[in-house]
């Protein structure tokens, strides 16, 4: 279990320190301090042990969040309960920052009495916090208000109060993807994988009862099983093979792994339904061909083609391709048809950048590159191209097929809430060996 | 400086570097001609000279605001601290806190660190370096923060000398004769200069540049225009303000392609430029990044006249230097430029660029060239100060090719220099060079007596800029005594007298008071002291001067200092040895007893703990043993142990009256029977059984002490073991009834852990012999289910066979199978050999104590250590003219016939060694020299010489330190014998030695911890021999010397050719052979098994032929031989007749030698 919390700054000041259990001293702070903080080497991993102590930490900005612990604890638990950690402040002062952490540290320090008892998790769910953890102060509660408080809390659905009302039931839908590669200079995928979220905003009266369908394979198969051949005879990919996932609180899972049917409670405002990964019959939205070539010992010349796959019509956006060069580089020309491209010294790249681009096209750089003899033996490593994109669809080939909401006691049906669903799909480490 | 390794380069050492810097030259006014700063500080330039190159401070806002926010010293600084404190004392094994107790040991590891750094060989540097240590015996004044802390006179001064370095030498004062000034020297500067670059950068960067009030007063470099290199301002600005290690990496990589960018070659650098890209690279060096380009630039630097950019190329180049050769070949172009080149800065500048980097190529170049420099008589001063340092570190790298040979008379009288700066620097080298090869530099005894006492002698006013806070030359006399310790007392009567002169002057000195309450004035004075404290020990010759010595520490023994008694505790243990002091030391017991009750430090209370070890004998044992155990209850757990150990030898060694040793060892165990070992409480029992006085005593006691209601298991242990063997010598008193003994026993039973419960189970089987109305009682237990299914096997076998053997064994059986134990036998404490092993190496105080006085006679382990006093010496002096009769009879009977005497008895050749130096007399003379001190053969070893009559490879011999394995051949009369010789610990042997009482060639005297060393004998046998040639060997484990004697597995029969023979053959030779001393008989019986097999093997392992189908009688073997030897060949004819039935064996052997037959009879007898 978690036995303490604490927030540095990016030189190593503690800004928030939080001690839940005995066996963690205050030398603990100056230990994660002195041996990941300041560091000589770069400490890459989000574990350390020191002095039989282990030491978690997530690092948001210049932020750094640890968790410690003495005992043997679950990691993913831990770092799971310190991105909640994250999310919850961010949902209550907005970004991450020194400053915000400053000018809130009762409110953290009253999160953190809250989301974490005796170094147990506990309930982290934004929207419920905010019915008794606020901004303004207290104001007086009426006994009721009170009871139903600690009935909220302690109750069945903890994540959903009652009596909520909306003029408009709303529901928003967005499926957040992004997908990694790894592609050999001949354009073999060495590894893809896709991992992606539906996240939910609902706006929604009294306590609906919702249901989410997508294309799974699996209840595709089920229901082709069924008698409805013809959705097999459609287009060769309707349905995807989800490798796992996981789900917010709110989704009965004895119903899906019985039914495979998503069907939820869903809490007030925004939230992440649910994570994903896949790994088949992944739509690689980019393809990238690179030439190196070494011109004798003082000269490089690179020329990279990037051809985006999909449809016309689309339209990706915040293209950005970046061009390892050599460390002995000392001086660089490139040419690009679209966009702009720039040698960055500080980075050790060329970076090339659209803006815009539509499915189906290709587009071209060529740069060479000068370099300084050194007496150096070792060659360069060739670090692999990398790229960062944005496009409206699911790479994964996700398709929402319905999202249901029943509300027997209000008198309010499925097709009177506003649904829109939204796709992106996004580069994760998208990388091509050259 | 060494090369800064990349581990090293992030470490900040730098800082430390400066720390002393700062806090000893502070008050000192700085009276250097300044053209000889710059060699020196050229090694020191590091990250934070960096700032003093630039004028600023180092504390950059990141830093600062650590400072501020409320927590102190941690971060940063606690890191820092923590590395230096590696860094320190890695080296000297001890790891001890960084304000260190020890100042001379602090200074010695962090000489030998950075012996390198000598090289700054300047007065100047001198002076560093000597200010450096004084801050080091200031103690507290060692880690980087104090000096941060302590504000800017650090800076002030860095700022001072890298102005200094970075004039350019045109505007240095002519280097004929440097006027010294006094006072304050502070660089001039241009007002309108100053402020124009701090508003420039102020534009630039942030408000970390504006330097806090007090140091506003510092002047900005002296540097003519151009000279400022804004640039690397405006970039060490741009990474101080970098708020993450990201960013910082960023800005470096945008540098590093800007520097790229500017050294691709198409447009020629200017120098200033260069320079200015260099010292970036170096920066970014520092800072942890690989730099793989600029090198070349660098090099190109080192041709240019200007100072300055000379100045960076050098430093560049020691630091960044790797084995490139063609780089190699063009720095060791430039440097041999500078070295011809008579003008002195650069001579300085390349000789410290050689000792920086050190490597074995500069060492190969310039070997040769140093010591010309050195002993020139037109060299400067202050480029024979470097030329020294520099050919010391050469040296030390590569002892093989500095060769001194002819310069040596020469180096030697360098002590005899006008110039001490030159003297001090010179004596580092003298020092090291005469450890290696005494006997050339033995002159510079006389020549060192002389300086130290011209030094001595002088008023504090007579050596001007060498006397520090009223102390004339503190740094030249400590190393003048540390010289003068590598040999033994001058034999000459004039030179000893006025060193003792001078002895008892520096003692005198100590008893005057102060002049200065300064801190550094008596640092100064007791470093010399200390160090002539150490001399005087060293000679241990000197009655006088020892027991003054002793007075003098005794007075330390009370300092307020904690340092001081620390150190005056140290000195003393090794005073105590001396015969000559040891009463002296005495009479300081209560201070000592005292120092361990109250003192606060722990090292101190060990050090306490050592001495109060040390000084006791047979007069003080009782009070001191009884100290040391009240001490015990509140000793700190990391010397409890080791407090355990000495307690209990002392007890044992000066035990007169048993009762009083088991009531120390009893009390022992109770008071801290967790640090109680085995050996202890083993060591008790083998004391009690073979003193009958005792037993009794003992018995009772442990009964006692068993009834306390919780007793340590060790106390059960012995308790176990004692009444189960005496139990009865106290069952006549109804308190301790056998029963009442055995239920007392029993209580503890299942408190304690597995191998006690075995004994103790063993303990009820003697009760049961001791007491047969216990029988029941005892069967009962033993029959239970918790024993007799016990889990454990080894419990369980116990419980099951003492039952059966109690239940059917009749009292007869069971009194002989139980009988009580017979005396041990005397052999040294194994408690001992745990104490040496503890300590480990360094601590030479205990063990060459039990060398020094181990006073023989009532000790309880002395006799069955020494054995008779070497006979070794005593034969070899009464040795007849012939020296290889000498070598045969060393340990053996008067000489074995008349015939043996004659020139070439034996001589086990050795040609491996240079043969024409090997002639009779040269044996004569080396082996007997070695074998004089060294120790009589271990008892076992003619077993061990037996073990090899019939094999020739195995392993000869083993304890825990060191095996010895032996492979052999031989053909005819010449063998051939390979020793192994394993190290079987984890720490190296050093001087290691191994010498036959012939002779043999050196082996490698340094075996590592793990290692194997081997040595080869080439042997040849001129004549019948019967006594095996020793095998002495030594060697230093930890601080002990260890000496063993062995007899060489070399046997008369190894040198057998076989022969075959028919069976008429033999007997017509055997009845020739028929001379009543030719025949040699015995009949014995046997010890082996008569398996005819094995007879066979054996036989067939001694080198005859064995003989098939001669012998009527099959069951017989009959063998035939000749031992070849030089003289001679000496037929053998052999016949062993076993009789099985009655288990015994004939031996008859002939052969044409009378001694020859009787030898083998003898050794063969052993093997069957």
């Amino acid at each position: 279990m978690i036995g303490g919390l604490f927030i540095y700054n990016h030189k190593g000041e503690v800004l928030i320190s939080r001690v839940y259990r005995d066996d963690i001293g205050r030398n603990a702070v100056d230990a994660f301090r002195v041996n990941v903080i300041h560091a000589r080497q770069q400490v890459r991993s989000p574990v350390t042990n020191i002095a039989r102590t282990s030491f978690f930490h997530v690092k948001r900005s210049n932020i750094w969040l640890a968790a410690v612990t003495k005992q043997n604890v679950n990691a993913a638990m831990v770092f799971e309960f310190l991105y909640k950690m994250c999310d919850v402040m961010t949902a209550y002062f907005g970004k991450i920052s020194e400053e915000n952490i400053k000018n809130n540290f009762v409110l953290i320090y009253e999160l953190l009495d809250e989301i974490l008892d005796f170094g147990y998790p506990q309930n982290s769910e934004t929207g419920a916090l905010k019915t008794f953890i606020t901004q303004q102060g207290i104001k007086s509660q009426t006994k009721e208000e009170q009871s139903q408080i600690t009935s909220q809390v302690t109750g069945q659905i903890g994540w959903r109060r009652e009596g909520i009302k909306y003029r408009r039931n709303e529901l928003f839908l967005d499926v957040l993807e992004s997908v990694n590669l790894l592609m050999s200079p001949q354009g073999q995928v060495l590894s893809a994988h896709v991992s992606g979220r539906v996240v939910m905003k609902s706006y929604l009266s009294g306590m609906p009862e919702c249901k989410f369908g997508m294309n799974d394979k699996i209840v595709i198969d089920k229901q082709g099983k069924g008698g409805t051949a013809d959705d097999a005879g459609k287009s060769g990919k309707q349905s995807i093979a989800i490798d796992d996932c996981t789900f917010h609180q709110c989704v009965r899972l004895s119903k899906f792994d019985s039914e495979r049917s998503i069907s939820f409670i869903p809490p007030d405002g925004e939230y992440e339904l649910m994570r994903y990964r896949t790994t088949k019959d992944i739509i690689l939205p980019f393809r990238v061909i690179p030439l190196v070539r070494e011109v004798g010992r003082t000269k490089l010349e690179v020329k990279v083609v990037i051809k985006s796959n999909f449809k016309p019509s689309l339209l990706a956006q915040k293209i950005e391709v970046r061009i390892p060069t050599p460390l002995n580089t000392s001086g660089v020309q490139v040419i690009c048809m679209k966009g702009k491209a720039k040698y960055k010294a500080s980075e050790n790249a060329i970076v090339w950048k659209i803006k815009r681009m539509a499915g189906m096209k290709e587009s071209q750089i060529s740069a060479e590159i000068e370099l300084l003899p050194t007496n150096d033996k070792k060659k360069w490593a060739r670090p692999p191209i990398s790229m960062n994109f944005e496009v409206p669809f699911a790479p994964s080939g996700l398709k929402v097929r319905y999202l249901k909401v029943f509300e027997p006691k209000l008198n309010y049906s499925d097709h009177d809430v506003i649904k829109w669903v939204r796709y992106i799909g996004r580069s994760g480490i998208y990388e091509t060996r050259c | 400086m060494e090369l800064i390794s990349p581990q090293r380069r992030t470490n900040n050492f730098w800082a430390f570097e400066f720390a002393p810097l700062a806090s000893g030259v502070t008050e000192r006014p700085a009276a250097e001609p300044p053209y000889r700063t710059i060699g020196s500080k050229l090694c020191v330039l590091g990250r934070k000279s960096f700032d003093g190159l630039l004028g600023h401070s180092h504390s950059g806002t990141r830093y600062r605001l650590q400072e501020a926010s409320g927590e102190g010293r941690g971060g940063e600084y606690d890191h820092w601290r923590q590395h230096l404190g590696e860094d320190v004392f890695s080296d000297n094994g001890v790891s001890r806190p960084t304000n260190s107790l020890n100042p001379m040991k602090t200074i010695m590891a962090f000489e030998r660190r950075w012996a390198a750094r000598e090289v700054m060989g300047t007065q100047e540097s001198q002076r560093e370096t000597d200010s450096r240590r004084a801050g080091r015996i200031a103690g507290h004044e060692s880690h980087p923060f104090e000096c941060r802390a302590r504000g800017d006179s650090g800076d002030e001064k860095l700022c001072g000398c890298l102005v200094r370095s970075l004039r350019s030498p045109a505007s240095l004062p002519s280097n004929a004769a440097p006027p010294p000034r006094p006072g304050r020297r502070r660089p001039q500067r241009p007002q309108r200069r100053r402020r124009e670059v701090r508003g420039a950068v102020r534009g630039k960067a942030d408000s970390c540049w504006r330097l806090p009030a007090s140091r506003r007063s510092i002047k900005m470099p002296a540097v003519s225009k151009g000279d400022g290199m804004r640039g690397l301002a405006v970039f060490i600005s741009d990474i101080r303000n970098c708020k993450s290690k990201e960013a910082e990496i960023k800005r470096i990589n945008k540098e590093l392609a800007n520097i790229r960018s500017k050294f691709k070659g198409d447009k020629a650098l200017d120098g200033y430029s260069k320079k200015k890209y260099v010292c970036k690279l170096l920066f970014i060096f520092l800072l942890g990044h690989d730099i793989d380009f600029g090198h070349m630039e660098a090099v190109n630097l080192l041709s240019s006249n200007k100072y300055t950019e000379k100045q960076i190329g050098y430093l560049f180049i020691s630091v960044l230097v790797n084995s490139n050769s063609e780089l190699i070949r063009l720095i060791n172009n430039a440097i041999k430029n500078d070295l011809a080149s008579r003008n002195p800065t650069f001579m300085c500048l390349a000789l410290h660029c050689i000792a920086n980097v050190g490597s074995r190529e500069m060492a190969e170049a310039f070997a040769g060239e140093i010591p010309r420099i050195l002993v020139a008589g037109d060299t400067m001063d202050s480029v024979k100060q470097s030329a020294a340092l520099c050919l010391l570190r050469l040296y030390k790298t590569s002892p093989d090719l500095v060769l001194m040979g002819e310069w040596t008379s020469r180096v030697v009288h360098l002590l005899n220099d006008q110039h001490m700066g030159v003297v001090t620097a010179a004596i580092s080298l003298i020092t090291c060079l005469s450890q290696k090869n005494p006997d050339e530099f033995k002159t510079c005894v006389s020549l060192a007596v002389s300086r130290l006492s011209r030094i001595v002698s002088s008023a504090s006013t007579d050596l001007q800029d060498y006397t520090y806070y009223f102390v004339p030359a503190p740094w030249l006399s400590c190393k003048l005594l540390r010289l003068l310790q590598c040999y033994p007392p001058p034999e000459d009567g004039a030179v000893k007298g006025r060193l003792v002169e001078c002895l008892e002057t520096i003692l005198n000195k100590a008893q005057e008071p102060p002049k200065s309450k300064k801190v550094q004035h008596s640092n100064a004075k007791n470093a010399i002291l200390f160090e002539a404290i150490s001399l005087i020990i060293h000679y241990d010759s000197e009655p006088n001067l020892l027991v003054r010595a002793c007075n003098q520490l005794g007075q330390f023994l009370q300092h307020r200092e904690t340092n001081l008694r620390y150190l005056a505790l140290e000195s003393m243990c090794t005073l105590a040895s001396s015969e000559f002091s040891h009463e002296a030391v005495k009479t300081h017991i209560e201070t000592v007893i005292n120092a361990l009750k109250t003192e606060r430090d722990v090292s101190v209370r060990q050090r306490a703990a050592d001495l109060l070890y040390a000084m006791c004998d047979r007069s003080n044992a009782k009070q001191i043993v009884a100290e040391m155990l009240s001490y015990l209850e509140t000793a700190d757990y990391s010397i409890r142990e080791e407090m355990v150990l000495k307690v209990a030898i002392l007890a044992e060694k000066y035990a007169v009256d048993y009762s009083w040793y088991v009531d120390t060892i009893l009390n022992l165990i109770r008071i801290a029977g967790d640090y109680v070992s085995e050996e202890v409480w083993y060591r008790v029992i083998q004391i009690v059984i073979n003193r009958d006085d005792v037993q009794g005593y003992a018995a009772k006691t442990v009964f006692e002490a068993l009834q306390a209601p919780a007793c340590h298991e060790n106390m059960v242990k012995v308790g176990g073991y004692i009444l189960g063997e005496f139990g009865n010598l106290i069952a006549g008193d109804p308190r301790s009834s056998p029963l009442v003994q055995f239920n007392l026993l029993h209580s503890k039973f299942h408190l304690c852990s597995v191998p006690t419960r075995a004994l103790l189970l063993s303990a009820y089987i003697k009760f049961i012999n001791l007491f047969p109305e216990t029988k029941a009682t005892i069967q009962e237990v033993l029959r239970c289910d918790s024993q007799i299914r016990n889990s454990d096997v080894e419990l369980q076998q116990r419980a099951v066979e003492y039952l059966k053997l109690s239940s059917i064994a009749s009292t007869d059986v069971l009194a002989t199978v139980l009988e009580e134990m017979p005396p041990f036998p005397e052999r040294e404490s194994s408690i001992l050999a745990k104490l040496k092993k503890k300590k480990g190496p360094g601590a030479v105080s205990v063990s060459d104590l039990d060398e020094g006085k181990r006073d023989g006679g009532g000790e309880l382990n002395g006799a069955g250590e020494r054995g008779p006093e070497s006979s070794v010496v005593a034969t070899s002096n009464t040795s007849t003219p012939s020296p290889s009769a000498d070598l045969l009879g060393l340990r053996s009977a008067p000489p074995v016939g008349s015939a043996a005497q004659g020139a070439g008895s034996l001589l086990v050749d050795v040609f491996s060694e240079a043969g024409p130096l090997a002639p009779a007399s040269g044996v004569n003379d080396d082996g007997f020299l070695s074998s004089e001190d060294s120790a009589p053969p271990l008892p076992e070893s003619d077993e061990l010489l037996n073990k090899f009559v019939c094999k020739n490879n195995g392993v000869l011999f083993e304890n825990q330190l060191l095996q010895i394995g032996i492979k052999s051949e031989y053909r005819q009369n010449l063998g051939r014998m390979y020793l192994f010789y394993g190290n079987k610990t984890s720490v190296q042997f050093v001087n290691f030695t191994s010498t036959l009482n012939v002779q043999t060639k050196p082996v490698d005297p340094l075996v590592e911890g793990g290692a194997q060393l081997q040595q080869v004998l080439n042997i040849e046998c001129l004549s019948d021999f019967s006594d095996a040639p020793l095998l002495n060997i030594r060697f230093r484990y930890g601080g002990a010397l260890q000496n063993l004697t062995l007899k060489l597995p070399l046997t008369i029969n190894k040198f057998f050719q076989p022969t075959e023979m028919g069976s008429q053959d033999f007997f017509q030779r055997w009845k020739q052979l028929s001379l009543p001393q030719q025949e040699a008989q015995k009949i014995f019986k046997a010890n082996h098994s008569m398996d005819k097999e094995v007879l066979k093997a054996k036989l067939l392992g001694l080198g005859m032929a064995l003989l098939e189908n001669v012998d009527p009688n099959p069951e017989n073997f009959v063998c035939a031989g000749v031992v070849q030897t030089k003289a001679q060949q000496v037929g053998c004819l052999l016949r062993l007749e076993p009789n099985i039935q009655a288990q015994m064996y004939r031996l008859t052997l002939r052969s044409s030698k009378d001694t020859v037959s009787k030898r083998l009879c003898d050794l063969l007898a052993e093997q069957f």
